[in-house]
């Protein structure tokens, strides 16, 4: 009872400190120095402290500083209560998913089994699709209550859009939870021991099409019509100002690393290496002792997850900045007219596969 | 020691040593009242958003600002938001029209504390040599101007120059300079 307490608190605070304590301060920096990269520029690296410059590193740290001392400015004529609700619904929904996305297998550590996920739900992925079509509400309430016309377009764009790639999204899935027959992502890890069993040998086209839909569901470019600059100043955060914005931004970033993690557990065998099982790693680190051995097979396979997942954020960022964003229509027409009937040929081969 | 020389270090003296009396050192050498405005001037300088009031011509050499060659982004300077709530920096690029005036006076009192105004190229310091009826003749007559950069257009490093002298003054304000408050001007609009 104590143990399992130990367990569950130990893995919150690694995942909540991995997310907002590594991710979201440093995808800041990531952003900034790949737009510098694939536009032959330097980027920041002045902020310095006692003289260290650290390669621009300090410069997320300036940024948090300083929004949290600008104004908290709520406009006149808004909802009030809305105003500042939106911003902390659109955080919370994108960390609240990592509950049950699994960042390693199962071990056992002083004779107690550890399984390296906070909540095991046997319904995980329809969890992380219940939080991902909460997360609309963050945006339109944003629209709504900032009593602005170009928020309330720009909410009205995220809920059409994020509600049409939902459908897109749940499409995707379902041949990936064909393949593997389990709606739980501890399963579906453990399925992915064997390399050629990864989700991504099996379903191709879904992972692309899921993928899409992910970028299409977060809002950023190509996809970012409710916010798009050109057209609608800062479209549905328009009128937030300082910790309230950046709050918006921290759920953006934070949703990259859940698209990420997602995309590792569905596609590319979540915590395993390639051609190594989960007994080959724990028999590799038999020198160390029973629970030694156990202890560093967790090490080993954290991390391999972790890399998959900075992969995916690297290949995220790499598209955000490589393609101009969509007509309104254009990405209306992708959705609707494009991935929808390609998810429901994918199903339908998928189903006649399995069944021969 | 000659007179004049006598006269500019009492002169230095009284600008930089203020006296005991003064407020601001009425708690001796309070090390956090010091340390935290510090620390929050340095977070301020190095993490300006900018707002590119871009009007004419000189909006040309603020990209070439952004591009490669110059990076304003180096000095933490570079992300542009589209809306004054987000804002620290107000870039006026270009000419002010009196039909643009109460727009720029509307634009600088929707940005939120605190803020700061760059006036980019000589016809925004003062008109330049648009001397007639239509121009507003150097937009510190409707807002407070911190760093003026003339030049038709100015060069990219001339910018980058303002960028740190405004950084240098940053680094020196106290919590008393804000808020900075509306502009003292009117916009009927």
């Amino acid at each position: 009872m104590i143990a399992d307490l130990i367990e569950t608190i130990a893995k919150i605070l690694f995942v909540f400190g991995i997310n907002m304590g590594f991710f979201s301060p440093i995808l800041g920096w990531v952003e900034r120095k790949q737009s510098a990269v694939m536009q032959d520029r330097v980027g920041a690296n002045r902020a310095d402290i006692m003289g260290y410059k650290a390669i621009g590193l300090f410069h997320p740290i300036a940024d948090a500083i300083k929004v949290m001392v600008k104004e908290d400015f709520i406009p006149d004529g808004a909802n009030k209560i809305f105003h500042t609700l939106a911003p902390f619904i659109s955080l919370t929904c994108s960390i609240v998913t990592f509950a049950v996305v699994p960042f390693g297998g199962q071990y056992e550590i002083f004779g107690h089994k550890v399984n390296l996920v906070i909540a095991n739900l046997d319904v995980g992925i329809l969890f992380v699709f219940a939080f991902a079509s909460l997360a609309p509400y963050g945006a339109v309430l944003a629209g709504w209550s900032s009593n602005n016309n170009w928020s309330f377009l720009g909410g009205m764009r995220a809920s059409a859009q994020m509600l049409s790639y939902e459908v897109a999204m749940g499409f995707t899935i379902i041949g990936v939870i064909m393949v593997f027959g389990s709606l739980r992502l501890t399963d579906i890890g453990m399925m992915q021991e064997d390399f050629f069993r990864w989700g991504i040998f099996l379903q191709p086209v879904g992972f692309i099409l899921f993928l899409t839909c992910a970028i299409a569901e977060n809002k950023r470019i190509p996809f970012d019509m409710p916010e798009a600059e050109s057209e609608l100043v800062a479209g549905y955060f328009t009128e937030y100002s300082g910790m309230k914005f950046v709050m918006f931004w921290m759920g953006e970033f934070l949703e990259i690393v859940t698209i990420s993690a997602i995309v590792t557990t569905l596609f590319f065998g979540a915590w395993h290496l390639p051609f190594i099982t989960d007994a080959d790693l724990v028999n590799f680190f038999s020198f160390a002792g029973q629970t030694g051995s156990n202890f560093l097979a967790i090490l080993v396979n954290v991390a391999t997850f972790l890399m998959k997942v900075i992969f995916f954020i690297w290949l995220q960022m790499t598209i955000r900045w490589t393609l101009p964003r969509f007509r309104y229509d254009q990405v209306m027409k992708l959705g609707w007219k494009m991935i929808l009937p390609i998810s429901l040929i994918n199903i339908f081969i998928t189903a006649v596969i399995i069944l021969v | 020691m000659g007179i004049i020389d006598k006269i500019q270090t009492i002169t230095r003296q009284a600008i930089h040593e203020p006296k005991e009396e003064d407020p601001s050192k009425l708690l001796g050498d309070s090390i956090i009242l010091t340390q935290l405005e510090s620390v929050v001037d340095w977070a301020r300088k190095y993490s300006l958003f900018l707002y590119p009031f871009a009007t004419a011509c000189c909006a040309m050499e603020f990209m070439s600002l952004g591009g490669p060659k110059y990076d304003l982004d180096r000095f933490g300077a570079a992300l542009p938001r589209f809306t004054p709530r987000q804002a620290d920096l107000l870039l006026v690029v270009g000419t002010i029209s009196h039909k643009q005036a109460p727009i720029l006076v509307k634009i600088y009192n929707q940005m939120t504390e605190p803020k700061w105004v760059m006036a980019f190229g000589i016809c925004a310091v003062s008109g330049g040599f648009y001397d007639n009826y239509a121009t507003v003749q150097g937009i510190d007559t409707l807002i407070p101007v911190d760093v003026y950069i003339p030049g038709c257009p100015p060069r990219p490093e001339m910018v980058i120059d303002g960028l740190i002298k405004l950084q240098e003054k940053i680094a020196k304000e106290k919590w008393t300079d804000w808020p900075k408050g509306a502009a003292p001007v009117v916009a009927k609009s």
